[in-house]
């Protein structure tokens, strides 16, 4: 087993399903000789040659409708859109069509696409680079959203969402890209698609987080266990569904609960997880729901992101609130 | 630079000729039904003649009749295809079953033609499942966002190319208004970049709902675009059935050769309103436009050329109405027998596996409809 970044685990993942399915098909801008302007998909034209690696002209909507087409024609598409702003271009690709295809033909076809697309604060991107844009694709019915916080789950969630006959969002998190490395299997294993992981067992509040805001709600508890507050974290990693089994075993061993994460607090993954735990748990909950999200402006200019999006000390304090309740 | 002196580049020139080689439509017989390509009509046989004129009787009866289903309250939204029939019958006969059919909401009688039911059409504008699936697996259901159906048939093109299949091809079809989408252009520059076998038609019938073909672009023909991709393209007289077909049938061979897409504007005309939904012409056009067009009609001209020829009488004419009048009111009836739609089958639709969520909701409904 070797350690891997995240986004080596991401490729390694690429590199097995491409291997393991001559129908699986790479294609988006740059993700060909230039290996992507990450290096996610670097070395796969190389190795699987430019029929199942490609580059497609710069144009969302039509990566879209070539994922869409392609799957009517037998093939398994796993299309990068460059950042996940860029999705807007793709919209009506993604949920007018791609998410619904399935249900319009009476479940009689499939449409197994991964859409690859990487997110999130904190690398000082251009505008449009980092936004956090999930709820837009997590009130979409007939799209799974998923989204690694480490490089195991990097490489096992890649291989399930490929695998799967539905179609899913795959989000890569841009902080997390290399700022990691994790004992990653070099041999193929995947990782549930709709299952939320415990990532650190505790006892007196339970923290629910996905993405890079796993990796601070982490920090902020072994800040809270220096003072006796044993917090449970949660990675959700599937955004949609939310895997609420996990989420309420944890609430009824702690009976309180703080849900983060870095979109914007208007702007609704946190919002589901509170109004199902609202609607099925509030009678095992000893303190109200604590939320932790950015602020409801705009994303912010680069410089100053790190005044907006939340952090360990930020999660810390409600916790803290929330655990003295 | 000196006042007078000659421009580096003549714009205007530029502008003035841009579309010449474009504004010719191919044209086989005029509208008076005058034969003016005598060496291309004598490709065909008689028999293909009269089966040409039967499709465009048959798909003329469609649309009087789903006029009346409408009236009636039997039919939901639905496209009417009046002054179209030479555009649409004349195109998709150039097809093969292998070949994937990406249609529009005005082309339900190019996707009974390709393999599939009236009754399924009629279950597709009332709103029932049943009405998106098909015999001829090779088609997808009619597409309600302009252009998406372009960008799509990229991918199909692309998929056939990439699967190695042998004389098979993707068509598609928008209108006027449709060439204005960006997806429009994502679809033809896509297919263009990939080399794909795709056969791309803009039924170009004057009208997008309320909106003037003038309105939609600068540019003079439609088919025009095309060359900004890199894509041949033609204008063909679209109320002319065998300049329509020929054409079709050359985009088609020269698509199945690995040449890339083709680009064809059909000029047509929608001679009714744009859909059965509430919209009246009479809001914003004048009989004065409309005549001329309603005096092109495709069936005239047809009838002209096979009553010349001695093979076809107004008697075989309205015959063959009746016949299929009785064919759509029997398609009717069993669109109204399809079995009512469950909401425990949405769900279980809307994905493969069912969330854990879906998976309760499902048990809720299955539920209440077995009571």
């Amino acid at each position: 087993m070797a350690k891997m970044t995240y986004i080596k685990a991401i490729t390694s993942g690429l590199d097995q399903v491409l291997n393991d399915d001559p129908k699986t098909l790479i294609f988006g801008e740059d993700v060909g000789k230039n290996g992507g302007v990450f290096r996610t998909t670097i070395g796969l034209q190389d190795k699987y040659g430019e029929d199942r690696v490609f580059d497609t002209p710069l144009a969302e909507s039509g990566i879209l409708g070539l994922a869409i087409g392609l799957s009517l024609t037998g093939w398994r598409p796993i299309p990068e859109i460059q950042f996940m702003g860029f999705t807007f271009e793709a919209m009506d690709g993604i949920v007018g069509q791609l998410a619904r295809d399935h249900y319009r033909f009476g479940g009689q076809k499939n449409f197994p696409v991964t859409v690859r697309t990487p997110f999130g604060g904190g690398t000082h991107t251009a505008e449009m680079h980092a936004d956090n844009l999930e709820n837009y694709f997590t009130s979409t019915p007939g799209l799974r959203v998923v989204t690694p916080a480490n490089p195991y789950d990097a490489k096992g969630l890649i291989i399930s969402a490929v695998e799967s006959d539905d179609p899913v969002l795959f989000m890569e998190n841009l902080k997390l890209y290399r700022s990691m490395k994790d004992e990653v299997p070099d041999e193929k294993y995947t990782v549930p698609l709709d299952s939320a992981k415990v990532v650190r067992e505790g006892s007196d509040i339970t923290i629910v987080a996905y993405s890079a805001e796993v990796n601070e709600s982490l920090t902020a508890a072994d800040a809270l266990a220096k003072d006796n507050i044993s917090a449970e974290v949660i990675d959700l990693r599937s955004l949609s569904p939310i895997d609420t089994d996990t989420i309420f075993a944890s609430i009824d061993k702690t009976h309180k609960v703080v849900v983060v994460q870095e979109a914007q607090r208007m702007a609704g993954v946190g919002a589901v997880v509170a109004s199902d735990i609202a609607e099925e748990k509030i009678m095992s909950l000893d303190a109200p729901i604590g939320r932790v999200a950015a602020p409801d402006s705009i994303y912010p200019f680069a410089q100053a992101e790190n005044d907006w999006i939340p952090n360990a000390d930020d999660i810390e304090a409600k916790a803290r609130e929330i655990a003295n309740y | 630079m000196a006042n007078g002196s000659k421009q580096i580049v003549d714009f205007a020139k530029i502008k003035a000729t841009m579309a010449d080689p474009y504004k010719h439509p191919v044209q086989v017989i005029d509208r008076e039904g005058k034969v003016v390509d005598p060496d291309t009509l004598a490709k065909y046989s008689d028999d293909q003649l009269v089966d040409f004129m039967k499709k465009m009787v048959w798909e003329r009866t469609l649309h009087e009749q789903t006029m009346n289903f409408s009236r009636q309250g039997r039919l939901g939204f639905y496209a009417p295809t009046a002054g179209e029939e030479a555009s649409e019958m004349g195109s998709v006969t150039a097809f093969k079953q292998q070949d994937f059919l990406l249609p529009a909401y005005r082309d339900l009688p190019q996707m009974i033609q390709h393999g599939t039911t009236v009754a399924k059409g009629f279950l597709w504008s009332k709103g029932h499942v049943e009405g998106n699936q098909h015999e001829n697996p090779n088609m997808l259901f009619p597409q309600i966002i302009i252009g998406a159906q372009y960008v799509e048939t990229a991918g199909v093109a692309l998929g056939i190319k990439k699967n190695g299949d042998e004389d098979r091809v993707a068509f598609v079809y928008t209108g006027d208004g449709g060439t204005s989408q960006g997806d429009w252009y994502e679809g033809v520059n896509f297919t263009s970049a990939f080399q794909a076998p795709a056969v791309f038609f803009v039924q170009n019938n004057g009208w997008a709902i309320s909106v003037p073909r003038y309105k939609q672009t600068g540019a003079e023909t439609l088919a025009q675009k095309a060359v900004a991709m890199g894509v041949p393209s033609v204008q063909v007289d679209g109320m002319d059935i065998v300049a329509v077909h020929e054409v079709s049938k050359a985009a088609r061979d020269f698509a199945a050769a690995g040449n890339g897409p083709v680009v064809i504007e059909t000029l047509t005309y929608r001679y009714g309103a744009h859909s059965s939904a509430g919209d009246d012409p009479s809001r914003y056009r004048t009989k004065e436009e409309e005549k001329p067009w309603f005096d092109a009609d495709p069936l005239i001209r047809m009838r002209k050329v096979l009553t010349d020829k001695g093979v076809w009488s107004q008697d075989q004419e309205d015959k063959l109405v009746d016949e299929y009048k009785d064919e759509f009111k029997q398609a009717m009836k069993e669109a109204e027998a399809a079995p009512a739609q469950k909401v425990s089958d949405f769900l279980k639709w809307t994905y493969n596996v069912p969330t854990p969520a879906v998976k309760k909701q499902i048990a809720e409904f299955e539920a209440k409809e077995s009571k």
